[in-house]
């Protein structure tokens, strides 16, 4: 945590906050359009028979499929005092499976704020994790996304 | 796509087999679609130049796609890929061909091999770095 005053103690306050949780129904035709659109075309993901031959429950989904499904925001009070946010790239962690038919529900944490001085000026992180649980209550995936954020300069 | 790599396929240090991506503004327009991002930067080319850009621009999500691919490429169906992390260092335009790259950079274990990842313009410039850990099985 920085000892700098930038940071609104508001925002410190809510780490730990969470968003509600969100139900997803994981639609076989979503993940084939998903495959298509990032021109995928690993039969695991689009040929049902070739998907329940390796043992899955029926094809599953690419990796960053998750990235698609519905997430609830955080509350209002949860942003940056600086409008201008660039992404500073994600983590995911994968434990099970998406499958075609599965129900994932989904809530988003707000894990942790620093700030840090760099070339767009002082700039405060905003760290956030959201999980993917499906209907068998077994985690699914985590992302943990981190957003920059800073003072847009002034126009001159 | 390999089906059958093994933890005794691997060592450090070696290339994991690249792909290269053809994005264009069709592509753009599936992913966006596909993914639920209407972000106008990467569909509406007058709301891209308004916005300081040279025109419509990958998803960063599009290229944390294409490197899980390379992953799930390589490992095929019986490696587990167990994490992925991306980072965004530059802009990637359609109509300019991304290869997906990547090294084993440690083995610790057949359940914790990790690599690095990055995609790479033909001009060499790395646009997205990464890291993934791995799982394969023994033979």
């Amino acid at each position: 945590m920085s000892d700098s005053n930038t940071i609104p103690k508001s925002l410190i306050d809510a780490i730990g906050t969470e968003s509600e949780q969100l139900s997803n129904d994981i639609e076989k035709g979503a993940i084939r359009r998903f495959a298509e659109a990032i021109e995928d075309n690993n039969p695991t993901y689009l040929n049902e028979e070739y998907a329940k031959s390796l043992g899955y429950r029926n094809v599953i989904a690419p990796p960053t499929f998750l990235r698609s499904v519905k997430t609830a925001p955080l509350p209002d009070h949860i942003q940056s005092p600086y409008s201008a946010v660039v992404d500073g790239g994600s983590v995911w962690e994968y434990f099970n499976p998406v499958c075609a038919g599965d129900k994932i529900f989904t809530i988003t944490k707000f894990e942790k704020v620093f700030d840090r001085d760099g070339r767009l000026g002082n700039m405060i992180f905003l760290i956030k994790t959201t999980s993917y649980t499906n209907q068998l209550s077994e985690l699914v995936a985590t992302q943990t996304t981190t957003s920059i954020t800073y003072e847009p300069k002034k126009e001159k | 796509m390999n089906k059958n790599l093994h933890f005794e396929d691997i060592k450090e240090g070696m290339e994991i087999p690249s792909i290269k991506k053809n994005p264009t503004t069709q592509q753009l327009v599936k992913y966006a679609g596909a993914s639920g991002d209407f972000y106008q930067i990467h569909y509406d080319m007058e709301y891209a130049k308004n916005n300081g850009l040279p025109g419509v621009i990958l998803h960063g999500a599009l290229k944390n796609a294409f490197l899980g691919q390379l992953i799930t490429d390589w490992i095929g169906t019986s490696g587990k890929l167990k994490m992925l992390e991306v980072q965004y260092k530059g802009m990637d335009l359609p109509g300019t061909p991304v290869y997906a790259k990547g090294i084993v950079s440690k083995i610790i274990d057949e359940n914790n091999i990790n690599c690095d990842l990055w995609l790479e313009t033909e001009s060499g410039d790395k646009t997205t770095i990464g890291k993934a850990t791995i799982q394969l099985p023994k033979n």
